[in-house]
């Protein structure tokens, strides 16, 4: 039998281990289409909120000095609603849809929009590290977690991953409280609480001053978490995090990650990045003598 | 010169009065002075906003300028910026006009004038160049004598239009283009404006057998393919554009019909 790159997340089959990481370029449900036949194993949409969202000035998305990008979007979004009506318009077209909301009833409100379209998840997003009131700051209040993803649930006919990131509580305490809710899945991490501050204008360059640091940088660290989710807790984790390369992600799986998600890596126009990765690990299964993703998950903890 | 996805400071070296709206900032920049046309720099004005603009010719080796209409809060900061003032910019990003033909019409609107005062500098030496300009009112009509000066030895026709035709045809570029159209001297059409207006330009190419060329504007965050601000269909604008051909203009859903506003919701022209 020739190696597969099927990847199992939990109930969820997916045809390759890569994925769209929400917030990128997630608003098109025809642009999704290009990502998956580039060899995206799914597509997570923009985090959606319950109202449209305008989201901060620009500038909202800069390189960041050292590698990798800063970004400050502010959440913008057309709403869960107005987005509904794009993906039911589009049923060839598979979604992870992302969610993003303040307490319980939002998420549970925000999934009654979407019938008749073709929702193969949710993903909560309880670690955006630049918005008030929701996102890492959801994430950091532990019992909330846990009745946010328990509502999310009861409300969804299919699986919910909740995405955590660093914020001020101990993030495996999040960890924690999502799998005590429900969770069929982990995403881990978020961006990376950040700033950037130009010397000549002698102000933060984003509009929003704070923002959050992806891209190659944070891939040791969000390689450090997945591997300590995947130690401490008995549930599927998908990383993200700097993943750019096949390289990338056979080592987040070998950390314990069934999956992964790439963001910034698709920066210049690169959706040849899914093609590359998928190439590149199919590669390493078949000299290793892997058969599946699967039986590698975790394999560095061995 | 590799281009930079971080904002540079850059100090405005001299500013310019285009009309009663518009003025164009001079700088430099090595990456930025060789754009091709069609390309844009995201450019930051501090405490003020972020916004793309194409990349303005400058008769200095280099640099670089931009020229920019007064009209929302970002445009209206960057065109109060004085000399000696400091800008932010990042790029070039996006594609080009591909410039190969012996014969060019121009069909501008506003500062959509902008890439196709630099498509001129890369027309070939012999070329044959038509230019079609479209502005609001006669105060308002734009690098006529800058098009002139920089076509030099070249033959170059100029039409220009007015909607209030307070000067020229009354109508918009695709008016004054089409007098140009017609003679049919010209074997490639390029234009940059109004989305309504390039839709126009497009169609009446087509129908006489012209390729056309566009360069487009959307709602620009990243610059870089993240944040699908920017989406048409299912191409990005800052990096599959900014140019694309009229053939698969003509055959896009959302060309001259709809663009994402900042939330990202559609919204018809
Ligand atoms: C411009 C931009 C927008 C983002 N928007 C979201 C979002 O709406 N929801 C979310 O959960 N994560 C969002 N993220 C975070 C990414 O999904 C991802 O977790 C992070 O960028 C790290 O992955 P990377 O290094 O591959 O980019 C965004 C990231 C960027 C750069
Ligand atoms: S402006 Fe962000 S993807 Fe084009």
């Amino acid at each position: 039998m020739a190696a597969s790159l099927e990847a199992r997340v939990g109930p969820l089959a997916l045809p390759s281990p890569a994925m769209l990481a929400s917030g990128i370029l997630g608003i098109s449900t025809r642009v999704f289409g290009r990502l998956l036949d580039a060899g995206a194993g799914a597509v997570v949409t923009k985090s959606l909120s319950v109202e449209a969202w305008e989201g901060y000035a620009n500038p909202t998305v800069i390189g960041a000095p050292g590698g990798g990008w800063l970004n400050a979007v502010g959440l913008s979004n057309p709403g869960a609603a107005e987005f509904a009506r794009m993906l039911r318009a589009e049923p060839a077209v598979p979604a992870i849809v992302s969610l993003v909301g303040s307490e319980p009833g939002d998420f549970a409100r925000m999934v009654a929009e979407f019938g008749g379209c073709n929702v193969i998840a949710y993903e909560l997003n309880l670690s955006c590290p630049h918005v008030a009131r929701v996102g890492l700051e959801v994430g950091d209040d532990i019992s909330l977690v846990e009745s946010i993803v328990r509502a999310t649930r009861a409300a969804s006919g299919v699986p919910v991953m909740a995405k955590v990131g660093l914020g001020t509580a101990n993030y495996l305490d999040t960890v924690g409280a999502a799998a005590a809710g429900g969770a069929d899945a982990i995403t881990a991490i978020n961006t990376v609480r950040a700033m950037a501050i130009d010397a000549e204008a002698a102000r933060p360059t984003l509009s929003n001053a704070f923002g959050g640091l992806s891209g190659a940088p944070i891939k040791p660290v969000a390689l450090r978490c997945v591997y300590e989710i995947a130690s401490r807790h008995d549930i599927p984790v998908i990383g993200c995090g700097g993943v750019s390369t096949w390289e990338d992600a056979v080592e987040f799986v070998l950390a314990g990650a069934c999956a992964v998600q790439v963001g910034s890596a698709l920066a210049g126009g690169n959706m040849g990045v899914f093609g590359e990765i998928n190439a590149g690990i199919l590669r390493y299964m078949e000299r290793k003598g892997h058969k599946s993703v699967q039986e590698m998950v975790g394999l560095a903890k061995k | 010169m590799p281009k930079s996805d971080i904002p540079s400071a850059r100090t405005v070296l001299s500013v310019a009065d285009e009309t009663p709206t518009v003025r164009t900032l001079e700088f430099e920049d090595a990456a930025l002075a060789r754009a091709e046309p069609g390309q844009f720099a995201m450019v930051w004005v501090p405490g003020a906003g972020e916004l793309p603009m194409s990349v303005m010719v400058s008769d200095i080796a280099g640099r670089a300028a931009f020229t920019v209409r007064t009209h929302g809060p970002s445009s209206r900061a960057l065109y109060g910026v004085r000399e000696g003032g400091i800008i932010g910019v990042r790029g070039p990003y996006g594609n080009s006009f591909d410039a190969k033909t012996d014969s060019a019409l121009l069909v501008g609107g506003g500062t959509g004038l902008v890439p196709l005062m630099r498509l001129i500098t890369r027309l070939p030496a012999g070329a044959r160049i038509g230019l079609a300009m479209g502005s609001r009112t006669a105060d308002e009509v734009l690098f006529e004598g800058r098009a002139r000066a920089l076509a030099e030895k070249r033959e170059i026709r100029i039409e220009v239009a007015t909607d209030d035709g307070s000067r020229g045809v009354a109508g918009t570029a695709v008016d004054a283009a089409r007098l140009l159209l017609d003679s049919g001297r010209y074997a490639a059409a390029y234009t940059c404006g109004p989305e309504p207006m390039m839709a126009a330009l497009v169609g009446e190419a087509a129908a006489r057998g012209v390729p056309a060329q566009a360069s487009v504007e959307r709602v620009m965050k990243c610059g870089v393919g993240i944040c699908g601000s920017c989406c048409m269909d299912d191409r990005l604008v800052c990096c599959d554009g900014t140019v694309f051909g009229g053939d698969y203009l003509a055959s896009s859903a959302d060309f001259g019909r709809a663009w994402r506003s900042k939330s990202g919701a559609a919204v018809p022209f």
